[in-house]
């Protein structure tokens, strides 16, 4: 019991995720500064920030719902928190695995998205709620394709688990380039998950100010700041995991530092598309995930329907 | 979902400064666009009246802080062209080195701008850096990054030498590789076409009816340019082309302005290299006689116009500015309506707006009874007056004391 509440608190849960994504915070930083011919920030930005977040005023609206306002963001701190529970880091195994839990991770790493729409919804501010509906509109777009790319390589294993995703693929890695496609649309629905250019749309400064967050301010943007940099290593890990479980190797120390080379990957990949686009408009985003990412991803999915009737039967 | 109105402006990160757009929104569609104007008025023009002329070049060349040649510009050739005096060649070369340095600096300010709007970041930093080498030779040339103060009634202040026109020589290859680099980012770069392309149309006949100017008319396609029209300076003896473009939108409009940059590098190489020997200003007297001028100069951002009238003192009797913005300011309504939400800062930005440049009245509103109150200035020294007057000062026995 004491064992499984300091996994889940300390270490590999909520502490050590909490310390990764601040420094993926400031790597995703600094990478797109150097990307952008700037400086970028020294390494202690992130925690300097959170530091100055939670000490400062909290303003809540008059009009707002103050129950909700103040609950949303642990709702969204959570779940993303859970969902890291189910991700292998070092092994083939995660914290606690069980069947279909790829689904659950799916499930909690949809839970941020609806707490920054019911937090600019009862936030009663016109930006916060135009926010608030283009991050709504903007999930049900990029939400299909990415489900649809994490379920090829899914199929292909014969498993929804996500520890067994990493099995079956150690033992066959070759099977994981059939996977690429689906790679690349889950790098780039993972860019609009985790509302970053291009697809900062729920959040376009120079069009509706703070976006969904609007009026938070103090403890509670710090929160849900750190939920979104929790978002982005759970979503780096999930990648990293379906896509390239090959390198993993039976020493925890060394599977540790696969583990953080393959994220790290992942997050560079993440900071060049950020750098490299202008925003999209709210239309054109959607018909670029409904025409172009969610066809590649039933391309994945029919790929490796064919493998699994060719190669493994 | 109900249509709704959202303020944009007066404070918006969008805007750098202050101004105010009422758009309805019908989703993410506008219906209707109202502009505001009047939220920085400086009383500028009013301030000139109590300066003597010398003294108004440098507060005019405060109305912008990007187009500040601009302005001291149009308003010296107004005070030269009432008090007869032909400025030395030299001078007049100057004057345009300085001009068209200053046009590329705004130019890549603006792209770089445009990129912000756009949530493209990684351009309005790259853009920004390679601004800084104009920059630096604006700062050897004239001692000052902007507001240069080179203009004086009669000529410039400032004289360049060899080793000066080398440096900028050496400077202008380096910006014309990175600009021709930005031309075809900017033609070429799909989600800037993307981005850009049919966004804040103006047709050509719309764009004369409300009277655009500068790279707005002339993405419109309408081949008009004050340095080609009415040339000024050193400019009917310059080799340049009036750079037009027929997408009469904002991808137009960036295409513009790109392009005019490399039309800058022609025309300072060609300054730089038949630069006349001989005196730099020629003197004046501190008092322009009975006389009016009206001036007009291809500021960065349009045709600037300025007014000036004068009573045989040192001080103009009036001066009126009418900046570029104004002028393209009511064709803003006209390009937001019917788009976007996300596109409004990119068409508001469109226009290069200097919306402190502008602003010739200042409207205040009761918050509660939404009255509004216009002053004259009789109105608002008699206000004055009257509110001192309640605080038990009254100020018309103060100024009978005082001699002025």
């Amino acid at each position: 019991m004491a064992l499984s509440l300091f996994k889940i608190l300390i270490f590999p849960g909520f502490f050590f995720l909490s310390t990764l994504a601040l420094v993926f915070e400031y790597l995703d930083r600094k990478l797109s500064a150097r990307m952008q011919n700037r400086v970028g920030p020294p390494w202690y930005q992130p925690t300097a920030d959170f530091i100055k977040l939670i000490s400062k005023e909290t303003v809540i609206p008059s009009e707002a719902d103050h129950g909700i306002f103040k609950a949303i963001p642990i709702f969204a701190l959570a779940s993303t928190a859970s969902a890291f529970l189910y991700i292998p880091i070092w092994g083939q195994q995660s914290l606690f695995p069980f069947d279909c839990d790829l689904l659950v991770v799916l499930y909690f790493l949809t839970v941020p998205t609806i707490t920054f729409f019911l937090a600019g919804w009862f936030s009663s501010s016109l930006y916060a709620e135009i926010g608030s509906i283009r991050a709504m509109t903007q999930l049900f777009a990029y939400e299909v394709p990415m489900y649809m790319a994490l379920l090829g390589p899914a199929l292909l294993a014969g498993t929804w688990s996500v520890s067994g995703i990493t099995a079956f693929y150690h033992i066959h890695p070759l099977l994981s380039l059939l996977n690429l496609p689906g790679f690349f649309v889950a790098i780039i629905a993972a860019q609009g998950k985790l509302e970053r250019a291009p697809f900062d749309i729920p959040d376009a400064e120079t069009e509706i100010v703070g976006g969904t967050f609007t009026e938070y301010s103090g403890r509670y943007l710090a929160l849900f700041r750190m939920a979104i940099d929790c978002e982005m290593v759970v979503l780096a890990a999930l990648i990293s995991a379906i896509f390239f479980p090959a390198l993993l190797p039976a020493n925890p120390v060394l599977g540790m530092l696969a583990f953080l080379v393959k994220t790290v990957v992942v997050v560079f990949l993440l900071a060049l598309i950020k750098t490299s686009f202008a925003r999209f408009r709210i239309d054109q985003m959607i018909t670029f995930c409904w025409k172009t990412l969610a066809p590649l991803s039933l391309l994945q999915i029919l790929i490796d329907l064919i493998a699994k009737g060719v190669i493994l039967s | 979902m109900a249509k709704m109105m959202v303020p944009l402006g007066p404070q918006h990160p969008a805007l750098e400064e202050p101004e105010s757009f009422n758009l309805l929104l019908d989703g993410e569609r506008i219906a209707a666009a109202t502009v505001a104007l009047g939220y920085n008025h400086r009383g500028m023009e009013k301030a000139c009246e109590s300066r003597t002329y010398i003294q108004d070049i440098y507060l005019l060349e405060r109305i912008c802080g990007i187009c500040s040649h601009s302005h001291s510009s149009s308003y010296v050739q107004a005070v030269e062209t009432i008090a007869g005096i032909e400025i030395p060649k030299r001078a007049s070369y100057l004057r345009t080195l300085i001009g068209e340095l200053e046009r590329v600096h705004s130019h890549l300010l603006w792209l770089g701008v445009a990129g912000h709007e756009i949530g493209f970041q990684t351009l309005f930093m790259s853009v920004w850096k390679d601004r800084e080498l104009v920059m630096d030779i604006l700062e050897r040339l004239t001692g000052n990054r902007i507001n240069y103060g080179m203009n004086t009634i009669g000529g410039v202040r400032r004289d360049i030498d060899l080793s000066e026109s080398d440096e900028v020589l050496k400077a202008l290859d380096l910006l014309e590789e990175r600009t021709t680099y930005y031309i075809k980012v900017c033609t070429e770069e799909q989600s800037i076409i993307a981005r850009l392309s049919g966004v804040g149309k103006l047709s050509k006949e719309e764009a004369l009816r409300l009277g655009a100017v500068g790279p707005v008319l002339r993405a419109s396609g309408v081949r008009h340019d004050v340095r080609r029209d009415d040339p000024y300076d050193a400019y009917p003896d310059l080799d340049f082309d009036v750079i037009t473009d027929d997408h009469a939108d904002v991808l137009g409009r960036t295409i513009v302005r790109v392009l005019e940059i490399m039309q800058s590098y022609k025309i300072c190489r060609q300054v730089i290299r038949s630069m006349p020997e001989g005196p730099i200003s020629v003197k004046v007297p501190t008092k322009i006689p009975v006389g009016e001028a009206f001036s007009r100069y291809e500021a960065p951002r349009g045709e600037d116009i300025h007014y000036v009238r004068s009573n045989g003192t040192d001080h103009p009797e009036r001066v009126k500015v009418r900046a570029p913005t104004l002028a393209n300011l009511a064709s803003i309504t006209n390009m937001i309506e019917g788009g976007y939400l996300a596109d409004v800062p990119i068409v508001i930005a469109a226009i290069d707006p200097c919306f402190s440049c502008t602003d010739r009245m200042i409207r205040v509103q009761d918050s509660r009874s939404g009255q509004e109150k216009r002053f004259d200035w009789a109105g608002l020294r008699q206000y004055s007056i009257d509110w001192y007057k309640k605080q038990g000062v009254d100020l018309t026995q103060a100024k009978a004391s005082r001699k002025d």
